[in-house]
C-alpha cells in the first residue's frame, strides 16, 4: 500500500512541478507549486516524519506561497505575460538537476527501512533543540528576530510633520 | 450503564469493522477511516444547519423581532428550504475571472476547514484521527485558508474581491501570532502537542469541587480570552468581519460568488467556527471532561458539545450586540496588546509551574499577568489621546 501511495504522490508531485515551470500566468504556477509542496509534506507523512511535514505545509504554504503571490501581486502590472524560453534558467536547472543525480548514484547503499529506528516524535525533536542544538537554535532565532526588525525599519515610513 | 452510553458510538464502529475480520489490513485501514468522516460530515453539516437558524433567531430575540418561524414548527426546517435555494440558484461566473482559481477557492475553503475538525477529541477514545503533533496539524492545515481566500479574491478579477481577500489576509496573518503564542502554555503544561493527551492532563478535581481546567488558572483564564478574540478574528465573524463589511466592499471576497459556491463559503466559515472553538474547548476548558464530579455519569461526547454549544452562543450574542471595528482598530489592537499579553501569558505559565503549581503558583501566576496588563493599558493610554484620525493615503 506504502508504495502505491508512493507512486501517486510522486506522479501528483511531478506533474504539479512540471506546471510550475511551464503555465503561462505566473499566479498559476504559483499555486502549482503550493500544490507540489504539499506533495512533498504527504511523502514526509508517508515515512513517518509527521512534524517535518506539518511544518512544511505550515512555513511553506502559509508563508512562503502568501508571501510570494502578493509579491506578484503588488509588483508587476502585466501578469501573464511571461513568455518564451528562459535558457539561463533552464541551464541552471539542468545543472542543479545532474548534480543532483550523480550526488545520488555516488553515495553507498543504504538500508532504506531500518526496521529499529525510533519515530520521530515532536517529544524527541523538542528535546533534541532544547539540548543539544540549544545553540543553534537560539543564533537562528536571534537572526530571524534581526530579519523581522530590519524589514519593519525598511518599510515603515515615519510621518513628521 | 453510563459506561455502555459513553462508549456507545466507538463500540458501533467496532461491530460494523468486525464485518471486515478476513478483509486485508489496509482495507479496515480505509474503511475505518471513510466511517470516521461520514460521521464527522454528518455530525457537522447537521449541525452548521441547525446553527444557521438558532443563530437567526437569537439574533432576532436580542433585536426585539421573532426571526425566521414560517418554515416548519419553530422554523426549524428553514436550512431545508435554505439549501433548496442555494442549490437552484443560477451560478454565475464573471466573462474576465480566471475559471480555474475561481471554481478551486471555495473547494479548497472548504476542504481545510473540514479537515482541521479531524483532530478534536470529541469523547472519551473518540478523535478521529489520532496524530502526535494534532495541534500543530490544525494549524498547519489552517493556514492554507489564507491562500484559498486569496485565491478567491484574485480568481474573481475584482476590485471588492481582491480588497476583501487582502484585509481578510491582513488580519488572519496578524491574528494568528496570539492565536499560537497563547496556545503554547497549555503545551507546555501537558507536555504534549497530541489534544487526547492535553485533555487527559484537565481530569480530576481540586478538592472535589473545581475541575483541573485549565481555563481556572490565571494563565487559563488569560490565554483563553486572548485564544477566543483571536479565533473570532481567525472565522472572520463580528466584531471583527471587516473582510466582507456589506457597508464597504459589498461582501468582500466572496462579492462574485453566488448560489451554491457562496453556500460553500457560508459552510466553511461556520465549520471553521466549529473547529475553532472545539480547540478552545479541548484547550482550556477540559475537552469532554464533566464540570462536577458528580455529573460524570452523563456521556463524555453530551458535555463535550455542550462547552461548544455555550461557546457558539457567545459567537451569535457578540454578533448581535457588538459595532464592527475599523481595520485600522483591529490592527492596533492585536500588535500592541494582544501579542504582549500573550507572552506574559507563557512567562505566567512558567511561574506558575515552578512555584509548585498550587496556591502559590496561582498568585504569583495572577501577580505577573496584572502587573503587565496594568502597565501595558497605562503605556497604550498616554499614547492615544482622542483625537482626528490621520490618514496616510487619503485627504
Amino acid at each position: 500500500m506504502n508504495s502505491a501511495a508512493f507512486v501517486l504522490i510522486a506522479i501528483l508531485i511531478l506533474a504539479a512541478a512540471l506546471a510550475a515551470a511551464t503555465l503561462q500566468k505566473l499566479m498559476h504556477a504559483t499555486l502549482s507549486f503550493a500544490v507540489a509542496l504539499v506533495g512533498v509534506a504527504a511523502l514526509f507523512f508517508l515515512m513517518g516524519a509527521e512534524f517535518v511535514g506539518l511544518v512544511l505545509v505550515f512555513v511553506y504554504i502559509g508563508a512562503v506561497a502568501v508571501l510570494i503571490v502578493f509579491t506578484i501581486l503588488l509588483t508587476r502590472r502585466d501578469v501573464g505575460k511571461d513568455q518564451g524560453v528562459n535558457w539561463l534558467g533552464a541551464l541552471l536547472a539542468i545543472a542543479v538537476f545532474g548534480g543532483l543525480t550523480w550526488a545520488v548514484l555516488k553515495t553507498q547503499s543504504v538500508a532504506i527501512a531500518a526496521p529499529h529506528i525510533r519515530a520521530l516524535t515532536v517529544k524527541r525533536i523538542g528535546e533534541a533543540l532544547m539540548t543539544s542544538y540549544v545553540w543553534p537554535l537560539q543564533c537562528v532565532g536571534l537572526l530571524l528576530t534581526a530579519a523581522l526588525i530590519g524589514a519593519l525599519v525598511l518599510v515603515i515610513e515615519e510621518k513628521r510633520n | 450503564m453510563s459506561k455502555f452510553a459513553d462508549q456507545i458510538f466507538v463500540n458501533a464502529k467496532q461491530w460494523l469493522l468486525s464485518w471486515l475480520t478476513t478483509a486485508p489490513g489496509w482495507l479496515v485501514q480505509i474503511a475505518s477511516a471513510l466511517l470516521n468522516i461520514c460521521t464527522l460530515l454528518a455530525v457537522f453539516l447537521t449541525m452548521f444547519a441547525l446553527m444557521s437558524v438558532l443563530e437567526r433567531k437569537i439574533l432576532g430575540r436580542i433585536q426585539n423581532r421573532y426571526g425566521p418561524n414560517r418554515v416548519g414548527p419553530f422554523g426549524l426546517l428553514q436550512p431545508v428550504a435554505d439549501g433548496i435555494k442555494m442549490l437552484i440558484k443560477e451560478d454565475i461566473v464573471p466573462a474576465r475571472a480566471d475559471k480555474v482559481v475561481h471554481f478551486l477557492a471555495p473547494i479548497l475553503i472548504a476542504a481545510t476547514a473540514i479537515l482541521a475538525l479531524g483532530i478534536i477529541p470529541y469523547g472519551r477514545n473518540m478523535t478521529p484521527f489520532t496524530i502526535d503533533g494534532g495541534i500543530l496539524f490544525f494549524f498547519a492545515i489552517g493556514s492554507t485558508t489564507e491562500l484559498a481566500i486569496f485565491m478567491a479574491g484574485w480568481g474573481s478579477n475584482n476590485k471588492f474581491s481582491i480588497l476583501g481577500a487582502m484585509r481578510a489576509i491582513a488580519q488572519m496573518i496578524s491574528y494568528e501570532l496570539p492565536l499560537i503564542i497563547t496556545v503554547l502554555p497549555v503545551v507546555m503544561i501537558a507536555g504534549s502537542l497530541t489534544p487526547d493527551r492535553i485533555v487527559a492532563a484537565q481530569a480530576g478535581y481540586t478538592l472535589g469541587v473545581v475541575p483541573r481546567w485549565f481555563a481556572f488558572t490565571p494563565w487559563g483564564a488569560t490565554a483563553f480570552l486572548l485564544f477566543f478574540i483571536s479565533g473570532l478574528v481567525e472565522s472572520n465573524r463580528t466584531p471583527f468581519d471587516v473582510p466582507e463589511g456589506e457597508s464597504e466592499i459589498v461582501a468582500g471576497h466572496m462579492t462574485e460568488y453566488s448560489g451554491f459556491k457562496y453556500a460553500t463559503f457560508f459552510m466553511a466559515e461556520y465549520i471553521g467556527m466549529f473547529a475553532i472553538t472545539g480547540l478552545g474547548a479541548t484547550l482550556f476548558l477540559g475537552g469532554w471532561h464533566s464540570p462536577v464530579q458528580a455529573l460524570e455519569f452523563i456521556p463524555s461526547y453530551v458535555w463535550f458539545f455542550a462547552k461548544l454549544s455555550a461557546l457558539l452562543f457567545v459567537y451569535v450574542w457578540l454578533r448581535g450586540t457588538l459595532p464592527r471595528t475599523r481595520i485600522d482598530q483591529i490592527m492596533n489592537f492585536a500588535w500592541k496588546f494582544m501579542l504582549p499579553m500573550s507572552f506574559t501569558c507563557v512567562i505566567a505559565t512558567a511561574v506558575w509551574h515552578y512555584a509548585g503549581r498550587g496556591l502559590r503558583g496561582w498568585l504569583w501566576s495572577l501577580a505577573v499577568i496584572a502587573i503587565v496588563y496594568t502597565v501595558l493599558s497605562m503605556l497604550l493610554d498616554t499614547q492615544r489621546k482622542f483625537a482626528p484620525r490621520v490618514y496616510r493615503f487619503a485627504e
